[in-house]
């Protein structure tokens, strides 16, 4: 039994695939859709950023991360980038950060923010860059003491 | 210009020892089997022993070595299906439909695993095991999409409007492939980018090749004999009811 042939098909279908391809990688749904804000883009939004659940993401900055005298609540600032003037915003955990987290990694929080300019998340999530490497000589097995480390248990100041 | 060669030559390799491996005695596909089973076992060697851990993550990021291969394996079939797909509408034939159907398969397969892979990852190191970020979504859409291309594949009676349509829907499914792969490049997403030779250790490269080859015979194997069952079971339904053939004789 001979096989109809279907060109038409094929072509309709690879038009409508790329068509839609086209349209989302040249489109401006990066926009639209994002997955987090940066600090800048939430503080830009003023108000506006009150009260909806939203996620929050940069780099935690060096020297702001403190515990409560309780252990229980982690505070930290999330910057934009590295550079000590970057813009960034006060964010109050009440969970168990992630086993990487330490100063000057990148961090998602989901969670609110309101008119005290304080984040208050309950999702703290880490991210990893695209670089592996093992340990330098004489690190030791870092991964494995950086929350019991002097800058995350330091505990804040009243 | 060597990056080309290495492409064409991989092409040529796989595809090549796919066309064996369909054509050739089922001994074949054992001896591919045997070599994807030590290759495997060796390969866990590789990865949990001979590789060092990664000074951020620790051990965690031994997961790498099946969580990477298992997506790749998962993209390579997918296209593959989509090759099949063009292929076939624009010159019908059964081999390419049932090396589509068990592509999408495989694939599903694959791909399946490295997600649950990445999530068993992603807890310890992002502390969640899912977030809607574009790389994990856009990978949850392919497993719903081809699922759905092989649930399709089930409901339709006639096969040659089996073979068309669902030719149809895998060119069009195929979009999330290159939307998976550049999600972390166009979007903010949770998923770091792409690594590459440069930002990986040696030792940590050469425990990913090795894993990667590992699956790339199980991957062959797989493909091979599922391609080989479509086969059968299209040519049993082109085959004219018993009573017929016996009064045709």
């Amino acid at each position: 039994m001979a096989l109809k042939r279907t060109t038409w098909l094929a072509v309709a279908a690879l038009l409508i695939a790329g068509g839609a391809l086209a349209f989302i990688a040249l489109g401006d749904l990066g926009s639209n859709l994002v997955y987090y804000w940066t600090p800048a883009e939430m503080l830009d939004a003023g108000s506006k950023a009150y009260g909806a659940t939203i996620r929050l993401g940069g780099v935690v900055q060096r020297g702001t991360i403190a515990w409560d005298s309780g252990h229980t609540e982690l505070t930290f600032r999330v910057a934009n980038d590295m550079t000590p003037t970057a813009k960034n915003v006060l964010v109050r955990v009440r969970e168990t950060p992630p086993q990487m987290f330490r100063e000057g990694i990148g961090v998602v929080v989901e969670g609110t923010f309101d008119k005290s300019q304080v984040f208050t998340s309950n999702r703290l999530m880490v991210n990893h860059s695209n670089e592996y490497r093992p340990p330098k000589p004489g690190e030791g097995d870092r991964w494995k003491n950086t929350l019991s480390s002097d800058t995350t248990s330091s505990a804040r100041p009243k | 210009m060597t990056h080309a060669l290495f492409t064409v030559v991989g092409v040529a390799v796989v595809g090549g020892g796919l066309y064996a491996l369909v054509r050739g005695p089922a001994s074949w596909r054992a001896g591919v089997a045997v070599l994807a089973l030590v290759l495997l076992v060796s390969g866990a060697w590789y990865g949990l022993v001979q590789a060092p851990p990664d000074r951020e993550m620790g051990n965690v990021q031994r997961i790498m070595y099946v969580h990477v291969p298992a997506q790749w394996m998962a993209l390579m079939a997918v296209t593959l299906n989509f090759l099949c797909s063009v292929a076939y509408l624009f010159r019908p034939s059964w081999p390419k439909d049932a090396l589509a159907e068990a592509s999408a398969e495989v694939g599903l397969f694959f791909g399946a695993v490295g997600l649950v892979l990445g999530s068993i990852w992603g807890k310890p190191t992002w502390g969640v095991y899912w977030s809607w970020d574009p790389r994990l979504t856009s990978e949850a859409i392919l497993l719903v999409a081809y699922a759905g291309y092989l649930a399709l594949r089930r409901f339709i009676d006639d096969a040659e409007r089996r073979a068309v349509w669902s030719a149809v829907v895998g060119i069009i499914i195929a979009v999330d492939i290159p939307i998976i792969w550049f999600s972390v490049r166009w979007w903010r997403s949770l998923h770091q980018m792409q690594s590459s030779p440069s930002t990986v250790d040696p030792d940590m490269v050469r425990a990913l090749r090795w894993n990667a080859f590992a699956f790339l015979a199980l991957w062959l194997v797989f493909l091979s004999t599922r391609y080989l069952i479509a086969r059968a079971r299209t040519e049993r339904e082109m085959a004219p009811p018993p009573m017929v053939a016996e009064a045709a004789t």
